[in-house]
């Protein structure tokens, strides 16, 4: 603990970490909100995988073509978007069944990134950053790209929060009061795909569900209303990102890892500790 | 003045079928401004099909509709609906100023908060259902009785010129059901009301007309149904309640 806060001041590679952690968290309340609350956390995962693909694409092209003006994370910003928008529009109006899309993606976007990141001459470490986090690799450039994102997700996740809030609840009823429902819930889709983008440098693309879900899960279980659930969870996805950072400095565990154990064992703790007091109430 | 500018909601030779299915047959109906309708008729005899289709929710298959005049969507509007037991996640983080605030929407700036305008418009119509006291309880804490009338609350919300309600007594007990139909009686006085009726409680001294959906619609007013009627639409002899006033009832049995 003391080594990190000496190390902390020194090394700007911890200070960009620390403000990614935190940058996520504000996405990570927000957006997870709406997630868990519409229950399309399957959808959101869908997309996390399919990131690998464009993060894969995106390294090979920046490897082998050199193009030094594309890096991995522009990959998976249009990865992203595109699984949010096809699986989308799936399920708005196919007749095919939402799920089975949406395992489509999710596999083939994982094997088309295993493909180009194994044709890329180089490390073949790149590939566990992106599945499981580089939170310590952060550079300031993408630290500003993460920010700019940030921004795009708080700022229209809030500014029409009760029109999401009214499609997540009653899609028929916010129909008839003339919200393009249609139109909010793609838009939906996509703001969840630039968090899991935002997410996946911190704990990667495989854990990403679980930031989205836990920390709402747990504000869950003290919030009546959703902005109140937004503003615990992001509060509690600081405390997860920067503890996990924390704990896993000194003995040099994988940060990613860490703080989704302590994201696991703080939501069984308390919806233990929830249900142990509600048994002694009835 | 002519049957189009009187009339709330008017239904020429309208058809409606669903996977092939006819659902709806030949459908021609006059529901004058300031009328209070109850539909009736059996499971699947297309009550919902027909407040769908009168909301621009399901499109006919053949004939137009037109309410006050307009096509079912530019209508929208002018109209507040209540949907059937409404099949929303009870667990859902709202409160019910929230779940009521939601009848505000596209009606003010197009987003960002809600105007004071719209919380005293909406706190008025959850006095109106007797549940301004509990407005700021979670959605999940409140019962089924109050679920029911918070979407009444939030039909009003939109200060309709015509409210749609399907099955609106459903959930309600007794006491409840009595204090509801006064609150129509009351709303009618300044709206149309158009309500699906799960049973046939309904009130002769509030309820001017009844429409019988069975495939075919007709309208009757009610002082004309007769037990024919009834045995007719639901094809089975069926005792017949109608209440008069204040618990003062007398059963038939027909």
């Amino acid at each position: 603990m003391s080594q990190f806060l000496t190390d902390l001041q020194h090394y700007s590679f911890l200070q960009h970490a620390l403000l990614t952690g935190i940058l996520a968290s504000v996405a990570c309340g927000i957006i997870g909100t709406y997630i868990v609350v519409r229950r399309i956390s399957y959808i959101a995962d869908g997309i996390a995988h399919t990131v690998l693909g464009g993060m894969g694409a995106a390294l090979y092209i920046h490897r082998v073509y050199h193009w030094h003006g594309v890096v991995p994370i522009h990959g998976a910003l249009i990865a992203a978007v595109i699984a949010a928008i096809v699986i989308g529009l799936v399920s708005l109006w196919a007749k095919q069944r939402e799920d089975t899309v949406i395992s489509a993606f999710w596999a083939v976007g994982m094997a088309v990134g295993i493909l180009f990141i194994a044709r890329t001459p180089g490390y073949s470490e790149d590939l566990m950053g992106y599945l499981f986090g580089n939170i310590l690799m952060v550079s300031s450039d993408e630290l500003w790209m993460l920010a700019g994102l940030d921004v795009i997700i708080v700022a229209v996740g809030l500014l029409f929060y009760n029109q999401f809030m009214a499609v997540c609840f009653d899609q028929e009823f916010a129909r008839l009061r003339g919200v393009n429902v249609e139109l909010f819930y793609l838009l939906l889709l996509c703001l969840a795909a630039l968090t899991v983008v935002v997410l996946a440098t911190v704990v990667g693309i495989i854990m990403v569900i679980a930031l989205l879900t836990l920390p709402v899960g747990i504000a869950a279980l003290f919030s009546t209303t959703m902005w109140r659930m937004m503003a615990i969870s992001t509060i509690l996805c600081v405390i997860f990102t920067t503890s996990g950072l924390v704990l896993s400095y000194g003995p040099d565990y994988p940060a990613g890892a860490t703080t989704i154990i302590i994201a696991g064992a703080a939501y069984l703790g308390t919806t233990t500790v929830k249900w142990v007091l509600n048994r002694g109430q009835s | 003045m002519s049957e189009k500018d009187s009339s709330a909601i008017l239904i020429k030779d309208m058809w409606f079928s669903y996977d092939g299915y006819t659902v709806l047959e030949d459908v021609n109906l006059a529901i004058p401004k300031g009328d209070f309708v109850s539909v009736v008729g059996p499971n699947g005899g297309g009550k919902t099909t027909l407040l769908k289709l009168i909301l621009g929710l399901l499109r006919p298959f053949r004939g137009e509709i037109r309410v006050f005049g307009l096509l079912p969507e530019a209508a929208r509007p002018r109209i507040g609906y209540m949907p059937q037991h409404a099949q929303l996640d009870p667990q859902f983080p709202a409160t019910v100023m929230d779940v009521a605030l939601m009848g505000r929407l596209g009606h003010g700036r197009p987003f960002g908060l809600y105007s004071r305008k719209d919380k005293e418009i909406v706190g008025e119509a959850l006095d109106q259902v007797g549940l301004y006291n509990l407005r700021k309880k979670s959605f999940s804490s409140i019962s089924g009785g109050q679920r029911q009338r918070l979407f009444i609350a939030r039909a009003l919300a939109c200060e309709p010129e015509l409210l749609l309600l399907d099955e609106p007594t459903a959930n309600l007990d007794m006491v409840m059901e009595g204090d509801l139909y006064e609150l129509l009686h009351t709303l009618n006085q300044r709206l149309t009301v158009v309500m699906v009726s799960h049973d046939l409680g309904f009130v002769s001294t509030v309820v001017k007309n009844v429409i019988c959906v069975k495939r075919k619609v007709l309208i009757h007013p009610t002082s004309e149904i007769t037990g024919e009627i009834i045995n007719d639409i639901y094809g089975s002899p069926m005792r017949m309640v109608r209440h008069n006033g204040a618990g003062a009832g007398s059963c038939h049995s027909s």
